[in-house]
């Protein structure tokens, strides 16, 4: 393995472990804000314990989102630094706008909100939140539009003296299309996310029917959440789909493995035979449904493998063109099949716990608790897959991943960047999932008396 | 002025905001184990910082996103050619981000001790190799024709760039140590006080140097006379410890920490980055920059939103002013479950 091979191996662990915690604090930012809201307008004691306890659980999360988002941005200088110089001008707009907006947004108003509970009348504190909120919707939106830039470029000319990418248009790069489908895609998987994670973690105690007036509301909650970002994901997944195939085929063609140009063109749910689909011994295959998704069209021709590769190799120069399959088949279907997974276990679980009832079924509730990994990996398919089946490419029909690594950096360095930053987030997963699952099973809090107004210097509401 | 001249002066701002904010917070770390003598003492010294460091941290993922967008050719020369020092920073950061929301998550000794561990060395770390990262961006490093990094780690531990890192680590430590005294009540202030008075001195001196072989290294009117303004106000700073002067004490550290970064600046320009190997091969303001159509769309941004950020960030100052004392601390550590 050479340098570039280890940062690619890097970026793929370091962004995917990121967004383990990014979409819940996406989705559970909003979800908490929403209980507080309920708490502030109905006064209800159950409305503050939820969002106390769910509010923990978001921070726990929060927390590891924050400083593994520092190597994110460092990260693209270290390891990318031809792609850093080839993009700078189009694509540091965004990160630093995302910086500028939404970090300082997010920072200082959750700073303010956690230790703001008896330093902030109700309204202002309830504001705090929301804000919060707002700037991981700003975050997601911005980072999103630098992404969806790598794989729709557009807003710029080539500069052929530096040889670099300029930007003419921010309005054209913040409004690209493959953004406006990609931004809700996103945040309602995001949503899907965090309602699994009140789903399962109720769940959790429901089963031993442990603080019903909490949990009950928190599984019924989660579970809608589930339902309806996932119908949500569904559409936006759709039409993405569509506007992938119009500027990337070749994604779309890695996704099925379709090698000859089809149509109608079938959907397989899996596959035996070799992993890269040239040779099938059995599948299960929807009729036309590749042709529905690519084109809008139950009849409608889908370009295979084999006559994009050809036309690539005629515009672009002699080259390999294609993704690598095997991974483009195989993260397309995870992806939809964990988040239908978990919309079908929302569904069950509403239905089995219909008008206060408590199913005794074990497996029932091992399912639901289950719940909160699936949308976690579908997830990161998801990213797999749009990232994977971009390649040979960083920057779309414009820029290769082979030139976009950085001269400067030794295989040495790059080794020991991907091992250290590896064990490092390996441990924190070990102790950020034991603190999970500690303040998850400690279940919601009962409330302290209220306060003595008359004492100035009580005691913190909240301290580190 | 230039939009590149007005692009290097924001990210001159940036970072000496990154150094003003975040350089107490790393203080506040460094000092837990001289100023902390037990939990709950520990426990107030991190709250002192609590609601405000992750939001000072930011201050630095802007300057880095800004170098990205206004300096695309520095922000790739720098950020691959200090390739392991930057690790080292980043792994530094990350444990001690996590430090302070998690240590307090379990009520037991050997978990506390450990993240403390965290919060020490991850506020030293940083608070020493950025000084030595400024060092060696002012002195020049080896780059080549292509602007790459030709140099190696060891280059990058020369005497003058460890000079620098030892200035900020004691600006930051003093820096810190004034914060703590401004911020507490009772015993803490008065320990955190003597602390600061007594770290004035050393500060003075190693960060006197600095700036003074800076002068003489690169001669240049303004840098001189930002250098000495800002050796003038660590000088107060010294008396107004002395005096306890709380708040005089904190504006002085803050004003030399400022002004010391932008003595560095100031001396660095029209460079940004300049090449011990041939000035042909230096990165500058206007060979590093990207196109004016992107710094004038960045500079509008910049122009709208940053005053609401200071307002909002200014506020969270003033929600949280009141002085913090051990009675402030609640005994019990916060249990599972227990508020938000």
């Amino acid at each position: 393995m050479d340098a570039l091979d280890l940062a690619r191996w890097q970026f793929g662990i370091i962004t995917v472990y990121h967004f383990f915690f990014v979409p819940i604090t996406i989705g559970m930012s909003a979800l908490v804000a929403g209980l507080q809201t309920a708490w502030v307008r109905t006064g209800k004691e159950h409305y503050l314990r939820a969002t106390k306890f769910w509010g923990k659980l978001f921070l726990i999360n929060f927390a590891m989102g924050v400083v593994t988002g520092i190597v994110q941005e460092f990260q693209f200088g270290m390891n990318w630094s031809d792609y850093s110089r080839f993009v700078g001008d189009i694509f540091g707009a965004p990160l630093a706008i995302e910086g500028l907006l939404a970090f300082f947004l997010e920072s200082t108003f959750l700073g303010l909100w956690i230790f703001g509970w008896d330093r902030l009348p109700k309204g202002l504190h309830l504001a705090t939140i929301w804000l919060a909120s707002i700037g991981t919707l700003l975050s997601a939106y911005f980072i999103l539009a630098a992404n969806s830039w790598m794989q729709h470029p557009v807003g710029y000319e080539l500069n052929a003296e530096t040889g670099r990418a300029e930007l003419n248009s921010i309005g054209a790069v913040l409004t690209n299309s493959t953004t406006l489908v990609t931004f809700p895609h996103t945040i309602t998987a995001c949503f899907l996310t965090a309602g699994a994670v009140l789903l399962a973690v109720s769940a959790w105690h429901l089963r031993k029917r442990h603080q019903e007036e909490v949990f009950r509301p928190g599984l019924k909650l989660g579970a809608w959440v589930v339902l309806v970002a996932g119908v949500g994901v569904l559409i936006t997944g759709d039409l993405q789909a569509r506007i992938m195939t119009e500027q990337q085929p070749m994604k779309m063609a890695a996704a099925e493995a379709l090698y000859e140009t089809t149509g109608p063109a079938g959907f397989s749910l899996f596959t035996i035979g070799s992993l890269d689909g040239r040779e099938e011994v059995a599948s299960v295959r929807i009729p036309s449904l590749l042709s529905f998704m690519a084109t809008g069209s139950p009849t409608g021709e889908v370009e295979g493998i084999n006559d994009l590769q050809q036309a690539y190799a005629e515009k672009y120069g002699p080259g390999n063109y294609t993704p690598y399959v095997p991974v483009t088949y195989w993260s397309f279907r995870l992806m939809i099949g964990f988040g239908l997974l978990a919309m079908l276990v929302a569904a069950v679980a509403l239905w089995a716990t219909r008008g206060g009832r408590t199913p005794a079924s074990r497996w029932l509730w091992y399912a639901a608790i289950s719940t909160i990994a699936m949308p976690l990996l579908a997830n990161s398919f998801g990213w797999i897959f749009t990232e994977m089946g971009r390649q040979p490419w960083t920057v779309f029909g414009v820029f290769t991943t082979a030139r976009s690594g950085s001269p400067s950096v030794s295989t040495a360095e790059a080794a020991t960047s991907l091992i250290v930053l590896t064990v490092l987030y390996g441990v924190l997963a070990v102790v950020e999932v034991g603190l999970f699952v500690k303040y998850a099973g400690a279940g919601a809090p009962e409330l302290p008396p209220p306060p003595d107004e008359e004492e100035a210097d009580r005691p913190l509401a909240f301290a580190y | 002025m230039e939009l590149t001249t007005v692009w290097f002066a924001l990210i001159a701002v940036l970072w000496a905001g990154y150094f003003l904010l975040e350089g107490f917070d790393f203080g506040v770390g460094i000092l837990l184990p001289f100023l902390g003598r037990d939990d709950r003492e520990r426990r107030l010294l991190i709250n002192t910082i609590g609601p405000v460091w992750d939001g000072n941290e930011v201050w630095l993922l802007v300057a880095g996103g800004a170098t990205f967008a206004a300096f695309p050719e520095w922000y790739a020369t720098l950020f691959s050619g200090f390739y392991l020092p930057l690790l080292i920073i980043l792994v530094a950061l990350i444990v001690r981000g996590v430090a302070f929301e998690y240590r307090g998550k379990r009520d037991d000794a050997v978990w506390k001790r450990r993240w403390d561990y965290c919060i020490i060395g991850g506020s030293l770390v940083p608070a020493l190799l950025w000084g030595v990262a400024f060092g060696n961006i002012v002195r020049g490093v080896r780059l080549d024709a292509d602007h790459e990094y030709v140099g190696g780690f060891l280059d990058l531990l020369n005497p003058y760039a460890l000079l620098g890192g030892l200035t900020t680590l004691t600006l930051f430590t003093l820096h810190g140590a004034v914060f703590l005294a401004l911020k507490t009540g009772g015993e803490m202030r008065e320990r955190a006080g003597r602390l600061a008075a007594a770290l004035a001195v050393p500060a003075l001196v190693v960060a006197g140097g600095f700036l003074l072989w800076t002068a003489v290294a690169h001669p240049d009117s303004a840098g001189w006379i930002l250098s000495g303004i800002a050796a003038l106000a660590l000088a107060g700073a010294a008396v107004a410890t002395r005096l306890r002067r709380e708040g005089w004490a904190f504006l002085a550290t803050g004003a030399t920490v400022v002004l010391a970064t932008f003595s560095l600046f100031v001396t660095l320009f029209p460079d940004v980055m300049p090449s011990t190997i041939a000035s042909a091969n230096s990165l500058t303001t206007t060979n590093a920059a990207s196109t004016p159509y992107t710094l004038t769309v960045m500079t509008w941004v910049a122009v709208v939103f940053t005053p609401i950020v200071l307002v909002y960030q200014g506020w969270t100052y003033w929600v949280f002013r009141k002085r913090l004392t051990v009675e402030h601390i609640p005994v019990a550590p916060v249990r599972a479950g227990e508020t938000g």
